[in-house]
């Protein structure tokens, strides 16, 4: 990523871990410091959590610095299909309890091929059918690994 | 003699059956990933390591092991017929070697290729054989703040090494540190970061964020396009791959640079096949009579990098078996696998476990010479591995991964936070921000907390402990320094600016 694009994602992703930082330093906060026996279990993470409070403020100033928008903006078309295969996966294991690992996973290569790879419906199909009938025959028929099941037993 | 003996009875170890099977497909299968661009050895590793659990951890390691310096052989196919690096430590090799393949030489340049991969991997075992018996003898005297100090000293030379923003890497690596918290803490029992979830309470299970960061990250990345690669035609027959007695001749001082340099580097947390390939690029392009030509499609550009970054896995594995020191991602994820079979690498790995130390060594001698053979002779199957679409590869990369995690716990919940973690994974990528330190931080941060914990207890709280012990006080100094020197380099451009003005 350059130029604005860069920046931003500079600025943004030092304010998520700044806000991770205050969470760490806050729950440290209630844990002992210090025990009879020695440091306690807010000892590391309130020094860790200090540590990224500081480096993070430090990313976000210096994206400040850098001045006003104007170089390359970010490609948001590229990022929106690695966002969508990712949502795409994500439905999938959510579905893992109701349709079982099979059919979800045929689901989600079906998207993958049809629609992220617009490929024709027929070869999507083949695809999906093949991959995820493999995976039941590798994986739990010969390995013996129980792969999650859904209502209909597999 | 020690070592003669040793390494008789690692090849005992290496010549039974099953092991010599699981090196051969190790091997295989690096090669297989290795000249697949976008998935990489600690993906495969990661992904794979939930199946090696019911294996014997002789032929798991050797396995997971053949992977690793595996990929490196195949690395260089694609970066000679694409012009596109395999693993990144193939990226110096596409300067010369797809300039060869472009003048027809493609044969010559895979040739030697895989016999520079040959002599340095050769070489680079042979040194971890010899080095890492001694080093673990001398790290016997380590206590708690030595290991803290030791670690810290790998953490800053990743994080030094691992991207263009030291700010950004340390982050990373802070963020490692915070997963590796969450969980019970083993000192006091308290529950740290579980956010009321009893699924958390015995922690994030490591092989969950390697997964996710390295297999899905990477799969989301590629994903964002549709573009495909053009493929150089593959060479025919074995003669077509052989280089000529010149081109070996040429070659001579590239084998040694390759092998010396890679080891050397390889032994260093943080250093990495990258920079070993790039330093003996560098090198041999500094002494070569012919330097003008490099870049144009000389063979020493592409014997010498690759020999490096082959030799660079014997290097890295002297830190991880002897000290428990992780220098990388891969070697990290390996770690993790010989803590999950139930070891605990450092000191008394060799002499507690010599099958598994020994026979590992034994196996990459024998895993190098599988190679040679497979890589020469058998290049052109492995390129059709190219062929392949990509819609076919990736569905087979995210299954292979969701099923790696639960088969590892069981867990619903474990494939929820992988998908967390694999989007973690992707904004790293796409951030900038370096996700070996992040996995580092990881493996390194329980031990790290509790190597200080045990030193502040040892000492009544004094933190004087970790720098009044000689060892210790070195090598923290050391971490210092390594931490300071971007900031040497943007003061001195700063005096500089404030001179000429």
């Amino acid at each position: 990523m350059e130029g604005d694009a860069r920046r931003l994602g500079d600025l943004w992703s030092g304010l998520a871990l700044a806000l991770l930082g205050g969470t760490i330093v806050a729950q440290a906060w209630q844990w002992d410091y210090s025990t009879s026996e020695g440091p306690g279990p807010g000892f590391f993470p309130l020094w860790y959590g200090i540590a990224m409070l500081a480096l993070s403020a430090l990313l976000v100033l210096s994206s400040l610095r850098r001045g006003p928008p104007g170089g390359k903006p970010a490609d948001w078309p590229r990022i929106g299909r690695a966002l969508a295969c990712w949502f795409a996966l994500a439905v999938s294991v959510s579905l893992f309890k109701t349709l079982g690992f099979v059919l979800s996973f045929a689901l989600l290569t079906y998207f993958i091929v049809a629609v992220m790879y617009r490929r024709p419906a027929a070869t999507a199909a083949i695809v999906a059918a093949a991959t995820g009938a493999g995976f039941y025959l590798v994986f739990d028929f010969a390995l013996g690994l129980a792969l999650p099941a859904g209502m209909l037993g597999f | 003699m020690e070592i003669l003996t040793g390494l008789m009875h690692g090849f005992a170890v290496a010549f039974e059956p099953t092991n010599l099977l699981w090196c051969f497909v190790g091997v295989f299968l690096g090669t297989v990933v290795g000249v697949l661009p976008g998935l990489g050895p600690p993906a495969t590793i990661a992904m794979l390591l939930p199946l090696t659990f019911s294996m014997n951890p002789a032929g798991a390691i050797i396995m997971l092991a053949g992977i690793y310096y595996g990929a490196k052989y195949g690395g260089s196919t694609t970066s000679i017929l694409m012009n596109v690096p395999g693993e990144s430590a193939s990226v110096v090799t596409c300067i010369d070697g797809y300039q060869m393949a472009k003048k027809g030489r493609a044969g010559a340049a895979l040739g030697i290729a895989a016999i520079a991969s040959f002599v340095a991997g050769t070489v680079g075992v042979l040194g971890l054989m010899l080095v890492a018996p001694p080093l673990a003898k001398f790290a016997l005297s380590f206590s708690s703040p030595e290991y803290f100090a030791l670690m810290s000293l790998g953490l800053a030379l990743v994080v030094l090494l691992a991207g263009r923003s030291i700010v950004k890497a340390l982050l990373a690596a802070l963020v490692g540190l915070w997963i590796a918290s969450v969980g019970t803490d083993l000192f006091s029992t308290t529950s740290r970061f579980t956010f009321g979830r009893m699924e958390l309470l015995s922690g994030i299970d490591f092989i969950v964020v390697a997964i996710g960061v390295f297999a899905l990250g990477e799969v989301l990345g590629n994903m964002e396009t549709r573009e495909e690669t053009t493929l150089l035609q593959t060479p025919k027959g074995l003669r077509n791959l052989l280089p000529t007695w010149q081109d070996l001749k040429d070659c001579r001082f590239a084998f040694a640079n390759g092998s010396i340099v890679g080891f050397v580097v390889g032994t260093l947390p943080g250093g990495g096949s990258t920079i070993a390939s790039f330093l003996s690029y560098g090198l041999e392009k500094a002494v070569s009579r012919r330097r003008d030509q490099f870049g144009t499609g000389v063979i020493e550009g592409v014997a010498a990098p690759e020999g490096a970054n082959n030799s660079e896995t014997g290097g890295a594995l002297v830190p991880l078996l002897t000290l428990g020191i992780p220098g990388s991602g891969t070697t990290a994820i390996l770690l993790a696998a010989l803590v999950l079979w139930g070891f605990k690498p450092g000191p008394l790995f060799i002499p507690e476990h010599p099958d598994l130390f020994w026979g590992l060594v034994a196996s990459m001698y024998i895993g190098n010479v599988m190679l040679l053979i497979l890589n020469l002779p058998l290049v052109p199957l492995f390129a059709q591995v190219l062929r392949m679409p990509v819609y076919v590869l990736y569905p087979l990369i995210l299954g292979v991964s969701l099923v790696g995690v639960y088969s590892a716990s069981g867990s619903l919940f474990d494939l929820g936070l992988l998908i967390v973690f694999g989007l973690l994974g992707y904004l790293m990528r796409k951030l900038d921000y370096p996700a070996a330190p992040l996995i580092l931080g990881l493996a390194l941060g329980s031990g790290m907390e509790r190597a200080l914990r045990q030193s502040l207890m040892m000492s009544q709280g004094s933190l004087e402990i970790l720098v009044s012990r000689p060892i210790s006080a070195v090598m923290l100094s050391l971490a210092v320094v390594i931490l300071m020197i971007p900031l040497f380099g943007k003061f001195n451009a700063w005096r500089l600016r404030v001179l000429e003005s």
